[in-house]
């Protein structure tokens, strides 16, 4: 596995390339932790609020921007000053940006783990090959991935690492070490809660799975249930969050805790819509409202000003269709896991369709879910790209998810120096995708087809491009900038809609296929 | 279908780190009066449009010739004039005759940054592909590994887009000649050729070994035959270089200020520490306190001629492709030892050319394509540019490693001392970038990387004349 380690080599010195590139607030956000966590006891890590950007992630994860501010004092001690907001000196850049970069190794462990224990080698002789051999395929596919590249080495963030103790946990389902995958789950929770969108599918499969038996023909058998399995899960799980949260309930903090990693005040969607259900449902209320404004159904005085000049506030009132609460999207959300609970709680397929389970949670909370950020869509793709050697059709519509959920990262970069940087990056990695799918599932390709997909698939697929060149050159060039400044937005995030929404209805009928199949041939 | 889109997947990467690496520093940033390469490649472009061509390279009250005066021949002037009308059309602030001075803001360091990346494009990357791509002895493989490591040689990149400099494009037409050599187009090798010797005149590094191929394959055709062929490349050389200089053959004076301008010797023996002959030999004996300015110039002269001949005799009586493309490397070698006034970034002429034979000799390649980064340490230092030349050597050197097995069936003496090598070069990186030098010797560590990388040249050199004469 020489090229392996050739490979994770490889990508990270081209992080270690990236260090000067653009920074978004999360850089400030993380700063502000490091001076919060260095500062203050830690009675006062969720009440301190000298910067806007307060501690809203769990606690462990004030703990690691604990440990790092104790090696951060000698690269720039001026950096964990509480009042030095957006602080930024060289040295502070270079600490934060490869803090980044070290704990990827957590990642790139998990993924040599995965790759090492989960992928089957398909030919011998192929064993060298980055655009052949599966394991090397997948490894590339996980390590230089788009999204987690651009969000953590430009945007600036921590998901490599949580991605790693993610995957590290999965690796541990398929080895049947189950009380170590809660381990790592539950750790994972702790860092950074929005893994809570995929919490119902290892609540479920750990129950089914590890308390329960299954009789031979795969049938549930109530009477296999062990007490002492569901015992020591959940001590495992208990000890985890007690850890993590037992001093701030100790100290009657909690509910304060709480507020700050749930704050409902925020809209239903983020500032750019996020390519989910709700980023369909305002754009059909805002196309409602012109054409009832046209055609005098809907007087113009109703109609909140926001709506009318197609600004995109955080709080977007609808005219036509009936405002969403907090509660109304989480019972959405909670449907639309449903069947997929269900089914793998009544015909469970290993750990391979506990990855089916994970995606789609995360789907389900990604497409309905409140206040979705658009890079949420990697709690998708990640996981997905786990499947893309089993089925041909998971590796077609993750061909197609990935490409245009990459995409909706776009709007994140904004400078012109990463407007370039992105389009390169987002080139080869979709390039490479489709090369290796499509040549592992020996794709036939017809007119005007991409590798593995149908006409229409690779038509949506290819309007990206004009998409793009309408946004960055063609809509300021008419002018339209100051008229329609949301536009090019708005369109984007439909269009991404459409085909996340597209790809979400065809994974579940797979999943949901997959198991009438199996019901007849048994 | 497939292998082109492997082939893209190649391109774009390198094409992203070359991007990624235009992010970080360029020379003379906040270093007022004089900056650096960046600032005399945008005062060219400030030159070139704001003054006739007559006027281009000669001192004036307009165009202070102290002040980074054009010293590049008239293709670079043609370039950064094109440059010029682009930039004057996006921001006239850029180019304003004296005004523009040592500007520095991010949009125009934007735009610098893809004027090179645009050269790179058009010619670099294009002919890097035609020398592996269309090469009738390489696998599909092969190719891709040519073209990847000719792509992702970090020197170039660093130095164009870090550094700030045009040499992809006379690096590119060089490449250009020689794949045009190879395909046995001779004539357009030698059109080629006389543009790269046009945009910059450090490519007569490599005049010797074309003119000796070209020559020799001419003896081989027989009399008549031989005749005609000198003739026809004659007149190429004669009407490519006409053209090009057609603006400054007015008068005598005219041509005169421009050849003044391409070689002064006026300058010292090397410019900075350079990993050379000269350099290194002054850690022994100083050569500048012995010898006058002109002497010294003779000296450098007559031993580069002498150490010129073996290789340029050898491919003028056996003319060969392969064997050019060593006497390639040889000779840039040569002049890059022995030559007077040598930059430390003249290297990456001998460098090039040998990535043409990685795939036959992946070892001495990428130990040399190491090396050769790692001698131009203090001047990227300087650029703020240490991490991303870290980077990228290992980027390149990994992917030789797993794509090429370098060391694949060597003896273990030659593992162990090219472990040690590499190792040795790493160690001073570390060390001359964490310890400060004792007060009496500022240039310590400057000195150790270049008579480190010397004596590794010096090896190479020695090598790759084995290689020519038993090819």
């Amino acid at each position: 596995m020489a090229v392996f380690w050739a490979v994770a080599g490889i990508v990270t010195a081209f992080k270690l390339l990236l260090i000067p590139s653009y920074r978004s607030t999360d850089f400030e956000v993380h700063r502000n932790w490091l001076a919060i966590t260095y500062s203050l006891p830690f009675d006062q890590w969720y009440r301190e609020k000298t910067s806007e950007w307060t501690l809203d992630y769990p606690p462990l994860f004030a703990w690691f921007e604990f440990y790092l501010s104790q090696l951060a004092r000698f690269f720039d001690p001026n950096m964990l000053v509480l009042s030095n907001l957006n602080y930024a000196s060289e040295n502070t850049i270079l600490f934060q940006r490869l803090s980044v970069i070290v704990a990827d190794l957590l990642y790139i462990y998990a993924v040599k783990q995965f790759v090492s224990k989960c992928v089957k080698a398909k030919k011998k002789e192929d064993i060298e090959d980055i655009f052949v051999n599966p394991a090397l395929v997948t490894a590339v596919l996980l390590i230089a991935n788009f999204g987690l590249f651009i969000v953590d080495h430009i945007h600036f963030q921590y998901n490599g690492f949580l991605s790693g103790m993610l995957l590290m946990s999965i690796v541990r389902i398929y080895e049947g070490r189950n009380l170590e995958a809660a381990f790592w789950f539950s750790v994972l929770l702790n860092f950074k809660h929005i893994y809570l969108y995929i919490a119902p599918a290892y609540f479920v499969y750990l129950l089914r799975y590890h308390c329960f038996a299954s009789t031979p023909d795969g049938k549930l058998s109530l009477r296999s249930f062990s007490l002492s399995k569901l015992f020591w899960l959940g001590t495992v799980v208990i000890f985890v969050f007690m850890v993590s949260f037992g001093p701030f309930i100790y100290m009657g903090q909690l509910e304060q805790v709480l507020t700050r990693l749930f704050p409902f005040k925020r809209g239903l969607c983020h500032a750019y819509w996020a390519p989910n259900f709700w980023a369909l449902y305002n754009a059909f209320d805002k196309a409602a409202t012109i054409v009832g404004v046209r055609l005098n159904l809907l007087s113009p005085e109703v109609i909140p000003q926001a709506a009318m000049t197609g600004g995109m506030v955080q709080e977007y009132s609808h005219t036509v269709l009936p405002s969403v609460s907090p509660l109304a999207t989480m019972v959405v959300t909670l449907l639309a896991m449903l069947p997929a609970l269900i089914q793998m709680w009544t015909n469970p397929k290993g750990p391979a369709g506990f990855v089916r389970g994970v995606v789609l949670c995360a789907f389900a909370s990604f497409m309905f879910g409140w206040h979705v950020h658009e890079k949420a869509i990697l709690l998708i793709i990640l996981p997905m790209i786990l499947l893309v050697f089993g089925k041909q059709r998971d590796a077609q519509i993750f061909l197609v998810l990935s490409t245009i959920g990459h995409y909706s990262l776009f709007p994140l970069f904004f400078t012109p120096f990463e407007n370039f940087t992105k389009v390169l990056l987002l080139a080869t990695s979709t390039i490479y995708t489709f090369l290796t799918l499509g040549s592992f599932h020996g794709a036939q390709r017809g007119f005007l087809q991409l590798p593995l997909l149908t006409t229409p698939e690779s038509v949506y697929l290819s309007g990206i491009v004009p998409l793009q060149v309408y946004s960055s050159f063609l809509h300021p060039f008419l002018g339209l900038e100051r008229r329609l400044p949301f536009l090019p937005l708005l369109l984007m995030s439909v269009y991404c809609a459409v085909g996340v929404t597209y790809c979400w209805v065809k994974f579940y009928k797979l999943s949901w296929d997959d198991k009438t199949k199996k019901l007849k041939t048994s | 279908m497939q292998f082109y889109a492997k082939l893209s997947v190649v391109v774009l990467s390198a094409l992203a780190i070359r991007w990624s690496i235009a992010k970080h520093g360029y020379s003379g940033y906040n270093k007022p009066p004089m900056y650096g390469d960046f600032e005399a490649q945008r005062h060219w472009m400030e030159i070139t449009v704001n003054l006739p061509p007559n006027q281009w390279y000669k001192n004036s009250t307009e165009n202070d010739l102290l002040y980074w005066g054009l010293d590049y021949p008239p293709l670079t002037a043609y370039h950064s004039y094109l440059c010029g009308l682009v930039a004057r059309w996006i921001n006239p602030d850029w180019v304003a005759l004296k005004d523009s001075r040592g500007i520095q803001n991010e949009q125009h360091k934007l735009f610098m940054r893809y004027s090179v990346f645009i050269a790179d494009i058009l010619v670099y990357v294009p002919a890097c592909i035609l020398c592996f791509l269309i090469h009738h002895s390489y696998s599909d493989n092969n190719k891709l590994k040519g073209i990847a490591v000719l792509l992702l040689q970090p020197g170039l990149a660093l130095i164009d887009h870090g550094h700030f400099q045009y040499n992809s494009i006379s690096l590119g037409l060089t490449l250009l000649a020689t794949w045009a050599l190879g395909q046995h187009l001779d004539l357009f090798g030698a059109f080629f050729f006389c543009l790269a010797l046009n945009y910059k005149q450090m490519e007569l590094y490599h005049a010797m070994p074309f003119f000796c191929y070209l020559l020799g394959s001419c003896f081989q055709k027989g009399i008549s035959h031989g005749i005609m062929k000198l003739m026809m490349l004659g007149m190429m050389v004669i009407i490519t270089f006409g053209l090009c200089w057609v603006p400054f053959l007015e008068n005598l004076e005219s041509t005169r200020s421009v050849l003044v301008r391409l070689f002064p010797f006026g300058r010292g023996l090397y410019e900075d520490k350079v990993a050379n002959f000269w350099c290194s030999l002054s850690v022994v004996l100083k050569l500048k306190e012995l010898l006058t300015t002109d002497n010294t110039v003779l000296l450098c002269l007559a031993s580069t001629l002498l150490m010129l001949l073996p290789s340029s005799l050898h491919l003028l009586r056996y003319p060969g492709v392969q064997r050019f493309k060593v006497a390639l490397i040889n000779a840039a070698l040569v002049f890059f030892l022995f030559s007077f006034q040598v930059h430390e970034k003249s290297i990456l002429i001998a460098v090039i050319p040998a990535c043409l034979l990685v795939v036959e000799h992946p070892l001495v390649v990428t130990w040399f394509i190491t090396i050769s980064t790692f001698s131009m340490l203090p001047l990227l230092v300087k650029d703020g540019l240490l991490i991303p030349s870290v980077a990228a050597t290992f980027i390149c050197y990994e992917v030789i490693r797993v794509t090429l097995h370098p060391l694949h069936n060597k003896a273990t003496w030659i593992r162990v001392l090219h472990t040690l090598s590499i190792l040795g070069a790493i160690i001073l990186t570390v060390v001359s970038q964490v310890l400060t030098p004792p007060e009496k010797l500022p240039d310590l560590f400057t000195l150790m990387i270049t008579t480190y990388s010397f004596l590794h040249y010096a090896a190479f050199f020695v090598y790759f004349h084995y290689l020519q004469f038993t090819l």
